[in-house]
């Protein structure tokens, strides 16, 4: 097992909830950003901003904690836009549907690099 | 019984104080094994060395032995700690059996019957990363035609076996002519739905062969794309339909298509297991994939899933990261 390092800043701008993740998110890190996003998932009418561009890996557990907190946010009559997708993770949510239900924003400059 | 312990500690101690020998001190060491086999408390043993040495050299100062009980206080929390670890390998086994449980009521409830139907080759391997497996496959059977369900279950262990069941029965109480893969995944949905909570929920691709003008129509629920191969041009092409996940939305609608098989043609059906190998190097990309199914083309659906199997368990030195499934389903010409 390699490095288990996830982080999640949490700005507010403007009255948005702006979460800059940074890291791999798997089975092994998903709690930590489940139990950041759940302190603000029942806000009423929250505005949340999920910042991925520095996330180069996410499995199906990671989609889990997104797919969580969009049922808790739209339930609460906010919306979540995802944004900064690399073209692995953007694959992942066209794959699942969820880029019909989710807003989401894929990397302005996606680099010819990136792994497929 | 700990009488008996003492007597035989004094007897090899009273060995070793009279002269020191590498050897007694050894058969020490193997002698505390029975302490440990007896569950003597480590505070217990300082007792019982105190016991000897009392019997053995009364005459020593009261320091020795006010610094020996000294040392049984310092030794009780240690005593307690070792005891709570003993219980907590013993609730461990008891959860370990208990999974043994679950994973038998898993494969008898989940039991699949591998369809039948003339033209139609079927092939699959589902292997679970840990103990209990996250994929699932099912097969509904019906005279002229074979459905396929392959399922990734988000959220492993116990729940989500639960959750397969779920398409199991789904599945089981469709009424017959209602068996066209929209229908199938809306009806699912609607009962995963209805189940599950927020941060669980299902990808699943349905195909279904039909016998009488060997067509296989699909939809899938936010599943990895199966992949067609065409024998009379040795080109693939990914099968994909729109369709988001299970028990995310009640009300969603899956796109059905379908294609024509011919003699020779396959369909593989994969969980993200396959296609989301990862290596030392990275992932592995679809071309590796493709480059295996071809190779075996020619042989039976099952040789064909083992073959994928056992490359790209290699590739992992077989140890899967994820639970791994596929499915083949290769039309052959007809049988008279």
């Amino acid at each position: 097992m390699q490095e288990m390092n996830l982080q999640v800043e949490l700005l507010e701008q403007n009255s948005v909830q702006y979460f800059k993740v940074v890291g791999e998110i798997d089975a092994f890190t998903a709690p930590v950003l489940r139990e950041r996003l759940a302190a603000v998932e029942n806000v009423q009418g929250l505005k949340a901003e999920l910042d991925l561009s520095e996330v180069d890996y996410m499995d199906s557990t990671g989609l889990g904690v997104f797919v969580g907190f969009y049922k808790a946010v739209s339930a609460n009559g906010g919306h979540v836009k995802i944004t900064g997708l690399n073209k692995r993770l953007n694959r992942l949510f066209e794959i699942t549907g969820l880029n019909e239900i989710i807003d989401i924003e894929q990397k302005e400059s996606e680099d010819h690099n990136a792994t497929l | 019984m700990p009488q008996e312990v003492g007597r035989q500690y004094k007897e090899i101690m009273g060995k070793y104080l009279e002269s020191p020998s590498e050897e007694d001190l050894y058969v020490g060491q193997q002698f505390s094994r029975r302490f440990i086999e007896k569950e003597i408390a480590p505070e217990d043993v300082i007792s019982i060395h105190k016991t000897a040495l009392i019997e053995l050299h009364p005459e020593l100062q009261d320091e020795v032995w006010n610094s020996l009980d000294f040392l049984i206080e310092m030794m009780i929390h240690y005593g307690l700690t070792l005891r709570e670890h003993q219980s907590l390998i013993r609730k461990q086994e008891a959860i370990q059996m208990e999974m043994n449980v679950a994973t038998k009521v898993q494969d008898t409830l989940l039991k699949t019957k591998m369809p039948c139907v003339s033209g139609l080759d079927v092939g699959y391997i589902s292997q679970p990363a840990t103990q209990m497996n996250g994929d699932y496959v099912y097969f509904l059977n019906k005279k002229h035609e074979s459905g396929v369900a392959v399922a990734d279950v988000i959220g492993k262990g116990i729940p989500a076996a639960l959750c397969m069941s779920m398409i199991k029965f789904g599945m089981d109480g469709l009424p017959d002519g209602n068996t066209s893969p929209e229908n199938v995944l809306g009806i699912i949905n609607r009962i995963v739905e209805k189940s599950v909570d927020d941060s669980m929920f299902i990808s699943m691709f349905y195909g279904k062969y039909n016998a009488e003008d060997t067509t296989f129509s699909y939809a899938s629920a936010g599943h990895e794309p199966a992949l067609h191969f065409t024998n009379s041009t040795g080109e693939f092409s990914e099968l994909d339909a729109k369709g988001l996940l299970l028990g995310v939305k009640p009300d969603t609608e899956y796109e059905e298509r379908s294609v024509v098989l011919n003699d020779g043609d396959f369909i593989a059906m994969m969980t993200d297991g396959v296609t989301e190998t990862r290596t030392e190097d990275g992932f592995i990309d679809m071309n590796t994939i493709q480059n295996l199914l071809r190779e075996v083309k020619d042989m039976s659906a099952q040789q064909i899933a083992e073959h994928v199997y056992h490359h790209l368990a290699e590739l992992q030195n077989y140890r899967l990261s994820d639970d791994f499934t596929i499915v083949i389903f290769k039309k052959e010409p007809e049988q008279v």
